[in-house]
């Protein structure tokens, strides 16, 4: 029997197991909805389709499945870039599905047409437009693989009119072919049996783990490299939670707001085992500066990354949990007793912390609150700026997929839309946001889907009433020359939340605070507290541009 | 330092822009960009001179094996190969000239392609050297119009570019 295009493309979703699509609709993506009524498949509609990407990363974050979302030509396509670069950046499993004019005006200027797939080239991991109905399921089925396997990333499907209401004769492929993607998986034995000889033998080992650790699954992995070479680990904002944060062998968050203690260790380290990392340049400061003592493995599953900011001496080319597991078995238990000791030294020595201010809120307190309240059982999503920071210095994550945030192209707005698809992607679970009063009207139109779909969300909103992370760059780097970055108007965000069916309200003291959280924590339902924070507070410790990372301002 | 790549792609379309967009988008100078299909007719074969050092070259090679549709990649520069490049000139010869146009067509065994009162059109392959050379040598009579068709190359004896080796055996 022959089905439309439309009818497959739901077909090959429901085969690939997807629960759930993000999405807003349009007119050129109508026969897809149309054959979306006949299926399992739950559609959230967002407000936004900025707010669909992001919904569909934050779901693909706390899952590990490949987050889908939907949108029409045009306006609808272009509105899902912002979010397609994020997962790009952040290498986040997506399929983007985009309604495309009919193919005989494609080229032609045609209502609502953009060249999706030439805007989006540079930042999906692939794309296709589909001329022929007939390739629709071979190019879902390469379009998932291609998103969720080897270094995963965003890959978008434009979709003509008219090919979708094409009928074809329904097979899904079972395999895929594809002639210039095969992702290397297991590492090189031979390197492997290199890499656990240099970490027998090294005195001051030090293991710096990234967001692919958590791709891979390798936490337990990890948890057993750590112990067995008796190795201290520093992680990447994307890392963090793949190691658990209340381990003595942890030393927190590298990179130019990152621990004291672990840029140090990268400093003074003699081994530095890089796993899942990319050596971003919010992390390696100077690079000449950048573990200047030690020999680097590097395993990535993505060899392009080998090498590229910060010279490896062994690369792995390889899945983490797979090289680790190959690794394990040829190391044994060793201790590094003078380096333990200079480690757990400095992580007394430099333990987070922040000076009290009479009469002002402090951001770091609410983290710290927020933590103690749920014991650190939720998932914590952010938006981008200094509470972003906040949230990941001086709260203790010990699990992976539980912090969502935008790190690579670090997006404002994605907080809330993230925290919807967090939500989706684990219903049991507390779902946190702490945002920015600035990231937060970037994308608070999500509070309506919020609202209609039931979401208990707990918003904490850090709000200082100006863009902080940017006045502070400017104090920095332009001798407090601020400008535009005070609002001189908010709105009354705990009233605003109320409209939209939340429990709102304003805290501006320690007391009021520890109000909100027991209602926040122990109210069922969803409830967005509004912290009047202390507004001239800085992110601290900050390595200043073109400095080592052992070299940063701090607090006193 | 001058790279040349033989770059084995899907033939699909967009894959031209992919490659085209790789380089502008991360820096790379291309010098010079030659496609067609190969005798598999879903494969097409680039050679692509790019300008750069140890480093750029090795990112530019694992950047490209980055795009789903590039195959396979060989960088011949070290190795023994052939190297061609054809151009098409066309320059001035009027009844004075027209013999030493002629003559030097000859010496860079170059054809006549087309004949014109004011002007011959004159066809020429060669290594990158002796193109320039030629077009050197027809400089002083005055080049109506060139058309170079970039490097192509291909690796001498019996090693070869093809895809009966996949990207990671490389
Ligand atoms: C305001 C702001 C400040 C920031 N400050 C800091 C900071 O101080 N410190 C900090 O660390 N970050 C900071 N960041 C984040 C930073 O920009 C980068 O996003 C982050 O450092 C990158 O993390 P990562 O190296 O873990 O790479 P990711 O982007 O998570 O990339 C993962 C890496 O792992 C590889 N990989 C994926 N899957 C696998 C697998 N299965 N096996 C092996 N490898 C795999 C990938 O190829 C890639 O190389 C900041 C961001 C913002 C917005
Ligand atoms: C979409 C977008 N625009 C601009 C920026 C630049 N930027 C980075 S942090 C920041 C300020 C964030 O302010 P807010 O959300 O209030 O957080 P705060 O820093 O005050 O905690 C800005 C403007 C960005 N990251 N994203």
């Amino acid at each position: 029997m022959e089905i439309t295009c439309a009818e497959a493309l739901v077909r090959c979703l429901e085969i690939e197991g997807v629960e759930l699509i993000f999405g807003y609709p349009g007119g050129a993506i109508l026969p897809v909805y149309d054959a979306l009524n006949n299926s399992k498949i739950k559609h959230i509609l967002t407000r936004h389709e900025q707010g669909a990407a992001f919904g569909a990363s934050g779901y693909a974050r706390t899952t590990g499945k490949v987050g889908v979302c939907m949108a029409t030509s045009g306006p609808g396509a272009t509105n899902l870039v912002t979010g397609l670069a994020n997962a790009y950046m952040d290498s986040i499993p997506l399929v983007a599905i985009t309604g495309q004019v009919s193919t005989a005006q494609v080229g032609t200027d045609a209502f609502q047409e953009v060249d999706i797939t030439g805007i989006t080239m540079p930042i999906t991991k692939h794309n296709y437009l589909v001329k022929d109905a007939r390739m629709l399921p071979g190019i879902i089925k390469k379009a998932f693989h291609i998103a969720r396997t080897g270094r995963p990333g965003p890959v978008l499907i434009d979709l003509p009119r008219d090919v979708a209401d094409t009928k074809i004769p329904f097979k899904y492929p079972e395999s895929v072919e594809l002639m210039g993607y095969k992702p290397t998986v297991k590492g090189h034995s031979a390197q492997i049996n290199q890499a656990a000889r240099q970490m027998m033998e090294a005195q001051r080992p030090l293991i710096y783990i990234g967001g692919g650790v958590v791709n891979a699954e390798a936490s337990e992995e990890l948890l057993w490299l750590a112990e067995t070479i008796d190795a201290p680990v520093v992680a990447t904002l994307m890392g963090l939670g793949s190691f658990p944060g209340d381990h003595p062998l942890f030393l927190g968050m590298l990179g130019l707001h990152g621990n004291r203690a672990a840029n140090l260790a990268v400093t003074e380290c003699d081994l530095l085992v890089t796993l899942g990392a990319r050596f971003d340049d919010r992390v390696t400061g100077r690079i000449s500066g950048f573990a200047p003592q030690a020999r680097v493995i590097h395993v990535d599953i993505d060899p392009a990354e080998i090498s590229k900011n910060v010279i490896s001496h062994l690369p792995i080319v390889g899945d983490t949990k797979m090289v680790l597991e190959a690794l394990l078995v040829r190391l044994e238990k060793k201790q590094n007793l003078a380096w333990r000791e200079t480690i757990a030294r400095w992580k007394e020595e430099f333990a987070p912390k922040y000076r009290e201010r009479d009469g002002y809120l402090k951001p770091q307190y609410i983290i710290e609150e927020i933590y103690r309240h749920t014991d650190g059982n939720c998932i914590l999503t952010t938006d981008v700026g200094q509470h972003q920071m906040w949230a990941a210095q001086h709260f203790t994550f010990k699990k992976p997929r539980k912090f969502v945030t935008s790190g690579g192209l670090g997006v404002m707005g994605f907080g809330l839309p993230g925290a919807i698809g967090a939500q989706f992607g684990q219903p049991e679970e507390t779902v946190v946001l702490v945002t920015g009063d600035g990231s937060f009207q970037m994308t608070l139109n999500e509070l309506s889907t919020a609202a209609e779909q039931g979401l208990p969300l707990k918003i904490f909103v850090l709000n200082n009433r100006r863009l902080g992370m940017v006045r502070q760059l400017q104090e920095f780097y332009c001798e407090k020359r601020y400008i535009a970055v005070d609002f001189s108007f908010v709105p009354n965000f705990a009233d605003l939340a109320k409209v939209y069916g939340f429990t709102g309200l304003t805290v501006t003291s320690q007391e009021e605070l520890q109000d909100a959280l027991k209602t926040a924590f122990q109210k069922p339902g969803p409830v967005l507290v509004d912290c009047a924070i202390d507004p001239e507070e800085n992110v601290m410790p900050m390595v200043l541009a073109g400095k080592d990372i052992n070299d940063a301002v701090d607090c006193e | 330092m001058y790279h040349t790549l033989a770059v084995l792609v899907e033939n699909s379309p967009g894959v031209l822009a992919r490659v085209a967009g790789l380089f502008s988008r991360r820096g790379y100078n291309i010098d010079s960009l030659a496609v067609g299909r190969t005798d598999n007719p879903t494969i097409s074969r680039m050679t692509i001179v790019v300008e750069g050092d140890e480093r750029v070259l090795e990112q530019v090679s694992k950047q490209l094996h980055k795009l789903v549709d590039v195959i396979k990649i060989g960088d011949i520069t070290a190795a023994p190969h052939v190297d061609r490049e054809l151009v098409l000139i066309k320059v001035n010869a009027n009844a004075n000239t027209r013999g030493e146009v002629m003559q030097i067509a000859q010496v860079f065994r170059a054809a006549i392609v087309d004949y014109g009162h004011k002007n011959l059109t004159l066809e020429c392959t060669g290594n990158q050297e002796k193109i320039s050379a030629f077009e050197e040598a027809l400089q002083p009579f005055g080049i109506k119009e060139l058309v170079r068709t970039g490097k192509v190359a291909m690796l001498r004896g019996a090693k070869y570019t093809n895809i009966t080796k996949t990207k990671e055996e490389d």
